[in-house]
């Protein structure tokens, strides 16, 4: 019977699986990829699935892209699903990005400034061309040349400006921050939290976010204060210690949006801030996360909040992308049941709309 | 905890795309019972005392990240974990099947990290882990039915914004609802909603049951058994004690009225289970099968002992 073909899950789970690890690893003829590979040549994409995943760490995120076959959410999502295994032992203390073993640091509202410009490893002046000597294997590129180190330090640009009173100080946090991943996410929610739910948000659905925001869905009035990459202490403080140590270093990316504020009853004009921070390499993101954050201190500051970047609901219900993917795709699970009482009911619909129609 | 915290990436990395069947007997040794972790399960737990105790309210909880997508029944199967223990038998269902895909790969996640028995009869399992069907067979005092719940909300068509659900439940504020429905009998002459037919819990809370069929609510009423609800991306848990009053949202000159094919089940011969209908051809050819596949064998399997 025809109908029996529609049942038998295991064994065609089982196929499928088989099916799936062949794909993965298509031509046996070609030499198979490596996870330092990935590491190493696919490094944005694996600052993305660290990003998104919420996990540090290179080498786990390497092998998600390998298992994913190059898929960036699953990848993020087979992350994410070990990192929630792993015990909690509390908060690092905040990073100190001032203290930031540079890479790149750009800043957009000062020509020079202390420090420097330092453009970094970016594709911002390559010209888009397709370049067909990589298609050929080739010897490894020449080493870039090298500056003598500076000793000079980085201040941070929002700091210039708030030693003028120009930039509205943040309010300093005590407690330690929530964990979105241990606390469902309530509204409203403060800004770590915010920022938290942002870090960890779709790229693609921040930057169209934070490019609405430039489109006049929301008032922004943004310029890149500073964008800066590099390594950066991590350091925790045991309780039994009672003095902080550090346990290792991670790369990340910051941005801080100067904006416009034309001030309130209670605050003089001044610049706001909007802040992002990625893990690795992720300019993109950390400046539409900059864009939102912004955004969504509307109601803080006093604006009116009607565009869909200000909405904190929405935005924050909706930036996650392993949630987002898996009600999306949840979707070609079997509704035969429930299709069949629509079924039902628009029979039943159609033949009231028909009788009253005939009679 | 300590399981976890000594595990190896290869551990994890198999836990995304294994491929093997069933593993050996007895739970796999790389993860806690259950694969939640200890401390994850008593705030699981937590949260369940306190929605027994307010039935029909919806209770936040830390959802966790599970290896299942969420939207494939992700709180369901954090219920089921926080609620299991080793002499347990856990059926799972989806679609009122045991054989659907879904169904297969939920109870072979459990029977490899629990190691517990499994069953496809209804009258056996302690617990039942259900996506979008009540078995035809009456549950009894003792089980747990589990439901996988995608939008614990029954609001949320009406009102996308939680902050002002959760104030209309606070005030017990369902007018929407009634006003939705009273707008269906004017429009169509029916009220329009099939599947996730808003029940209201103990006179007190609104409740979505699940999409489940509008047929399968008048089973949650005063049900013997404990049903709990998981909303693994949404982050909720609800629960509907032994007991307890559940009514269909109805207008006294429009009762409640569940729907099903008129037809019997081609296999068992059923005219009171709800029925799948299978197109069997392209020239409008089709049957009608009972989706509750265990009440199906068992009624086949009784009529060939009665021959």
């Amino acid at each position: 019977m025809a109908y029996v073909a529609v049942k038998g899950g295991e064994r065609a789970i089982e196929a499928a699986h088989a099916w799936l690890a062949e794909e993965r690893r298509g031509d046996p003829m070609l030499p198979e990829l490596t996870v330092p590979q990935i590491a190493q040549q696919l490094g944005l994409a694996v600052d993305r699935v660290m990003a998104e995943g919420a996990c540090h760490d290179r080498g786990l995120a390497a092998l998600a892209i390998k298992q994913a076959r190059g898929d960036l959410i699953e990848a993020a999502f087979l992350l994410r699903a070990y990192r929630t295994t792993l015990p909690r032992f509390g908060a690092s203390l905040p990073l100190d990005t001032g203290a930031m073993r540079i890479r790149r640091r750009i800043s957009a509202t000062y020509k020079d400034l202390p420090g420097g410009q330092v453009l970094g490893p970016t594709f911002d002046y390559t010209h888009r061309l397709l370049d067909f000597a990589l298609a050929a294997e080739g010897e490894p590129p020449p080493p870039a040349p090298e500056a003598p180190a500076g000793d000079a330090t980085m201040p941070r640009v929002t700091g210039i400006l708030a030693r003028e009173g120009l930039m509205a100080s943040e309010a300093p946090g005590e407690a330690e921050p929530p964990d979105l991943t241990r606390e469902p996410l309530a509204c409203p929610a403060d800004r770590p939290l915010r920022l938290q739910a942002l870090a960890r948000g779709d790229e693609g659905f921040l930057l169209a976010l934070g490019y609405s925001t430039q489109r006049g869905y929301g008032n922004a009035h943004p310029f890149v204060g500073e964008i800066r990459l590099g390594e950066v202490a991590v350091e925790i403080e045991p309780p039994e210690l009672g003095f902080p140590i550090e346990i290792g270093e991670i790369t990340v990316t910051e941005c801080q949006m100067v904006n416009q504020f034309a001030g309130s009853r209670t605050e003089p004009p001044q610049f706001t801030r909007g802040y992002g921070l990625v893990f690795g390499h992720g300019e993109r993101k950390a400046m539409a996360m900059a864009l939102v954050d912004r955004a969504l201190r509307a109601r803080e500051l006093g604006e009116e909040a009607t565009a869909p970047a200000q909405s904190e609901e929405f935005v924050l219900y909706h930036c996650d992308n392993v949630e987002a993917t898996g009600f999306v795709e949840h979707l070609k699970l079997p509704h035969y049941v429930d299709f069949q009482s629509e079924l039902e009911k628009i029979r039943q619909m159609r033949a009231t709309a028909l009788r009253e129609a005939a009679e | 905890m300590s399981a976890t915290q000594t595990r190896s990436a290869e551990g994890a990395a198999a836990a995304g795309g294994e491929h093997r069947s069933r593993g050996p007997a007895g739970p796999d040794a790389g993860y806690n019972f259950g694969y939640l972790d200890e401390n994850t399960k008593r705030m699981i737990r937590r949260a369940l005392l306190k929605a027994v105790a307010i039935p029909g309210h919806q209770v936040p909880f830390g959802s966790r990240e599970m290896p299942l997508p969420y939207g494939w029944g992700t709180g369901g199967i954090q219920v089921t974990a926080a609620v299991i223990g080793p002499d347990d038998t856990l059926k799972v269902i989806d679609q009122g099947a045991d054989d659907t895909t879904n169904a297969v790969s939920i109870r072979r996640f459990f029977a490899r990290v629990t190691g517990v028995e499994t069953t496809e009869r209804t009258a056996e399992a302690t617990i039942i882990q259900t996506r979008h069907r009540i078995p035809e067979t009456p549950l009894h005092e003792g089980q747990v039915l589990v439901y996988q719940v995608p939008m614990p909300e029954p609001l949320f068509r009406l009102e996308p914004s939680v902050t002002e659900t959760r104030r209309m439940h606070a005030l017990a504020d369902y007018s929407l609802m009634h006003v939705k429905l009273y707008e269906d009998i004017v429009r169509h002459g029916h009220i329009a909603t099939s599947y996730n037919y808003p029940v209201m819990v103990n006179g007190r809370y609104l409740m979505s049951p699940s999409p489940i069929p509008a047929f399968d609510n008048p089973k949650m009423h005063r049900m013997p058994a404990l049903q709990l609800f998981g909303a693994g991306r949404e982050k909720r848990i609800y629960a509907v004690p032994p007991w307890t009053e559940v009514r269909s949202l109805d207008f006294e000159d429009h009762p409640f009225e569940p729907v099903r094919a008129d037809a019997a089940c081609a296999l068992c011969g059923s005219r009171e289970s709800y029925l799948d209908e299978v197109v069997t051809d392209d020239r409008g050819g089709r049957m009608f099968v009972c989706s509750d596949t265990d009440y199906c064998h068992t009624r086949q399997a009784r009529r060939e002992a009665a021959e």
